[in-house]
């Protein structure tokens, strides 16, 4: 799983029958200090995140183990919402 | 399965129930050599592993196959601690075993 930041959302009304009402938020990894990194991931939303919250995101097959997200075809979702990091 | 050492952790408290009670480390993905390389990721921890502890971890579905029955959403999972490392030489220079005869 990545640490990330969202950035932005996806607006789409032709896509899988699967995929609707499922929000689709555009997120940037970043690094546990919060720097941005290179790249960004469209990515279904199972937690009601919001702008600028910085998340965690699980990417491939293990996204369909998301709530919600049992066979749809998704390959990044995120699962949660970062209180607090600790770097020893 | 891949090296790693613990440099942190993760709490987050609005998250998929089925993470619902596992603990999130920060993991440095590292070299055989135990250099860092790559970036950081999280992982989900099924050995109780500890703060710089040096561990190895899965990737990809198989990460969630150690909690069975349950399938958390995960996609990295500490699945060992490293007691000690052998190399016989550092693997960048070591020839693969199944090229050798044929050179």
């Amino acid at each position: 799983m990545i640490l990330a930041r969202v950035v932005g959302t996806v607006v789409a009304t032709r896509k899988d029958p699967r995929l609707e009402g499922k929000k689709l938020l555009i997120i940037k990894p970043i690094s546990p200090d919060g720097k941005d990194e290179p790249g960004y991931i469209v990515s279904v939303d199972t937690v009601s995140a919001g702008y600028r919250e910085r998340v965690i995101a699980v990417a491939g097959s293990s996204a369909r183990m998301a709530d919600g997200c049992k066979d749809t075809p998704v390959d990044s979702a995120i699962v949660g919402i970062v209180d607090d990091m600790r770097l020893d | 399965m891949y090296l790693g050492r613990v440099v942190g952790c993760v709490w987050a408290t609005v998250k998929n129930a089925n993470l619902t009670g596992q603990r999130l480390l920060l993991i440095q993905p590292l070299t055989p050599e135990l250099l860092s390389t790559g970036k950081r990721l999280i992982c989900l921890d099924a050995m109780g592993a500890g703060a710089g502890e040096l561990i190895y971890y899965v990737r990809g579905k198989e990460a969630s196959f150690p909690f069975l029955p349950a399938e958390p959403a995960a996609d990295a999972t500490v699945v060992g601690i490293v007691d000690s490392i052998h190399l016989k030489a550092p693997a960048a220079t070591r020839t693969p075993t199944h090229r050798k005869g044929k050179r």
